[in-house]
């Protein structure tokens, strides 16, 4: 997302405007977060189905490659032509060669967040290359000109009204209507026309097993069955750390899934592919793009255990308070800011720091990553980079001098109070970030310390 | 049993009257309490802003007060848990060690080593528990609604002890109040706005106090009550625990 050099705190400052509007974003993921509570609540063995599916991803990162040639060898006996894709260039390079052979213009694409981290819309249309995107929600933000605001959700930042306006000006739909049992036949309808019309299909891939060469691609709608079948040629494109080692795992990953996603026991369709059928293509482009980077961090490998539920997102509290648009990353709240400064630590040398660490998003997590853990860490790595704002490093200089020496702390803290009982707007301006929200603490006359040496021994 | 109080500095400075309820308690309950002066702070502000690489001055201060207590008990879940993760200390790392396992969260060393079972308090009021998240899920104080796991609280069942003290129900048990340090300046339009939400669920459900485990998360609900001039008042758990009715 362009957003400029605005970072996570100017952004969640402009979506705070709207006080109404930021409510009602609050509420709508807390009570997807609710309804994952409930669902989870229902499975006695959930703790375990996360310590299970914590630990087959571990195998699977400490043995990563082996895992990557077992599927490859198995793809390509299926039938499948495997491609590697080192970076994002790469593989939107790729995935527009695979188009241009076919001498179409146009595709059909379910949504894949791995696309979105790649750019690869806007790289096809600056190439000639039409996409329309098929989930219903993507669809919305593409309409709209925005990215998605949410890996699940990704227009969970739009009212049903805003939906009706978009719809209205791109669909024909009449004004003012935002009934979303009719906004959503209207999509129906709208995107019937594109299935069947379109040669070339791209899905994502939730899951992809080692042992036989297959994808498993999860969506509510059916819109990666319908682009994929109806193409001539599948194109599925999916990030290195997707694999699991066994077909039999699926069942803990697809019961962890959506009860953490949606709170739904099972995602509505959850596709196997393995074969091309009889005069389809069938592709697999493999993506690194700063994951094996990230897999050499050994602070933050766990991170590429994520199965992208957004259970994190929903339960942040500071998510749901600032926004998806605010992380300007493709991947927006605690796991997005995790993963993005292994791409460009000073481009988001603010996301780590857009965080309480309350933790919730570590508990969570169905795959059980130490989300706020990595969060302090990231932190004290960029600002031994070189990343923290000069204004903030000469603040904890003087703030480590001060609390480094008994003596200064007591003055400090004495003159502090002295200054904020007798002078309280020194401290009471506009200058000062807590002042502007919040009243300062009533100084008392005497510290603790002060009344302990009067009071005791 | 010789106790080690460690009073975050700014509970020191601008909450001295949880300090003493903290002390008079664990007096009141048999320990040997001694408040080591020269303490300052943990080195949390600076640690979770990243700059855990200057806390070496204050980890050698902390070792060097604290060093020889049986306990250290201290009340606030998040220095405690700053001083049991990342306390080092890169000459003798044994003592930090043995000092990480020492220290205490004021309610859990009432209900984990000090086993009480009742207390003299009295607090006839409506009281809504905040739960700190450092405490609750960094210490697991108390169940999380994230989890899957039985109920429990300690400062709950503590504060359960407490004759004629109404606990409120609120819509979020344990959501983040949004004060996380350094991030209530950082991100200050955020921050707020999560104490705001914070403050009226309890207000809703007709709170007269908020209180907690943690002053700091206490501090920024009562600015945020105190702006909107509400009667409400903030008090840490020590206080009503210690019976005094202020
Ligand atoms: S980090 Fe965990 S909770 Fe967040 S999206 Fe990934 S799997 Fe889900």
């Amino acid at each position: 997302m362009n957003t400029g050099e605005k970072e996570h705190a100017e952004l969640a400052d402009v979506f705070n405007k709207d006080e109404a509007r930021v409510d009602w974003h609050d509420e709508t993921l807390w009570w997807i977060r609710a309804k994952r509570d409930r669902s989870v609540h229902q499975l006695p063995e959930w703790e375990d189905l996360r310590e299970t599916a914590s630990k087959i991803k571990f195998n699977v990162l400490s043995n990563l490659s082996g895992y990557l040639e077992q599927f490859e060898a198995q793809a390509k006996a299926n039938g499948v032509t495997v491609h590697w894709a080192a970076d994002a260039k790469e593989h939107n390079e790729i995935v527009h060669r695979l188009i241009s052979e076919q001498g179409v213009t146009q595709m059909v694409k379910s949504k894949s967040m791995l696309t979105e981290e790649c750019h690869l819309n806007e790289y096809l249309a600056e190439h000639g290359i039409e996409v329309i995107d098929s989930d219903l929600g993507e669809r919305i933000v593409q309409l709209a000109k925005e990215p998605p605001s949410h890996i699940v959700l990704p227009c969970i930042h739009k009212k049903k009204e805003e939906i009706g306006d978009l719809f209205h000006k791109y669909l024909g739909t009449p004004s003012n209507m935002s009934d979303p049992q009719f906004l959503t036949e209207t999509a129906r309808q709208h995107l019937r026309e594109t299935f069947l019309t379109r040669k070339v299909a791209l899905t994502g891939v939730n899951f992809a097993v080692a042992e036989t060469g297959e994808f498993v691609v999860c969506t509510n709608e059916g819109n990666a069955d319908m682009g994929a079948h109806l193409a001539n040629i599948h194109i599925a494109c999916m990030g290195i750390e997707k694999l699991i080692p066994q077909r039999k795992h699926l069942g803990v990953f697809l019961r962890l899934l959506t009860r953490s996603a949606t709170g739904q026991p099972i995602t509505t369709y959850s596709s196997h592919f393995k074969k091309p059928r009889e005069g389809q293509q069938m592709h697999i482009v493999l993506v690194d793009n700063g994951r094996s980077v990230q897999l050499g961090r050994e602070d933050f490998r766990n991170s590429l255990k994520c199965i992208r539920c957004g259970a994190c997102m929903n339960t942040c509290p500071v998510y749901r308070r600032s926004g998806g648009h605010s992380y300007h990353n493709a991947v927006a709240g605690p796991i997005g800011s995790i993963l993005a400064p292994n791409l460009d630590m000073r481009q988001y040398a603010d996301l780590p720091f857009a965080s309480t660490l309350c933790g919730s998003c570590s508990n969570v997590c169905p795959v059980k990553i130490d989300i706020h853990d990595q969060l302090y860490k990231w932190r004290q790595v960029l600002v031994k980079e070189g990343y923290a704002p000069t204004v903030k490093k000469i603040g904890m200089q003087v703030m480590t001098t001060t609390l480094n020496s008994p003596g200064i702390y007591r003055t400090a803290g004495k003159l502090g109070r002295i200054v904020m009982r007798l002078a309280p707007f020194a401290v009471n301006n506009g200058l000062n970030p807590w002042y502007k929200h919040r009243d300062m603490p009533t100084p008392p006359k005497e510290s603790f310390g002060e009344w302990y040496k009067k009071n005791r021994k | 049993m010789r106790v080690g109080l460690f009073i975050p500095c700014y509970v020191d400075q601008f909450y001295p009257n949880a300090a003493i309820a903290t002390l008079q308690l664990l007096e009141k309950l048999g320990c040997e309490v001694v408040y080591p002066q020269n303490q300052t702070c943990c080195g949390q502000p600076m640690a979770n802003s990243g700059f855990e690489h200057l806390t070496h001055g204050c980890n050698e201060l902390f070792i060097k007060n604290f060093d020889g207590f049986d306990y250290i008990v201290a009340p606030s879940g998040s220095c405690v848990l700053h001083v049991r993760e990342h306390l080092h200390d890169e000459h003798d790392e044994a003592k930090a060690v043995d000092i990480r396992h020492k220290v205490y969260e004021l309610t859990t060393f009432l209900t984990d080593i000090l086993k009480v079972e009742s207390l003299p308090a009295r607090f006839p009021h409506k009281v809504g528990m905040h739960q700190s998240c450092h405490g609750q899920r960094g210490l697991k104080l108390s169940s999380m609604s994230e989890l899957v796991a039985p109920a429990f609280s300690k400062p709950g069942s503590l504060l359960a002890m407490v004759k004629d003290i109404e606990l409120i129900e609120l819509n979020r048990v344990d959501e983040c109040c949004g004060f996380g340090g350094t991030f209530c300046v950082a991100e200050e339009a955020v921050s707020s706005k999560m104490g705001k939400d914070r403050v009226a669920d309890h207000l809703q459900h007709g709170a007269e106090y908020i209180t907690g485990v943690d002053m700091s998360c206490l501090m920024h609900m009562e600015g945020i009550l105190k702006r909107q001039g509400s009667n409400v008042k903030v008090m840490h758990i020590a206080e009503i625990l210690n019976g005094v009715e202020n």
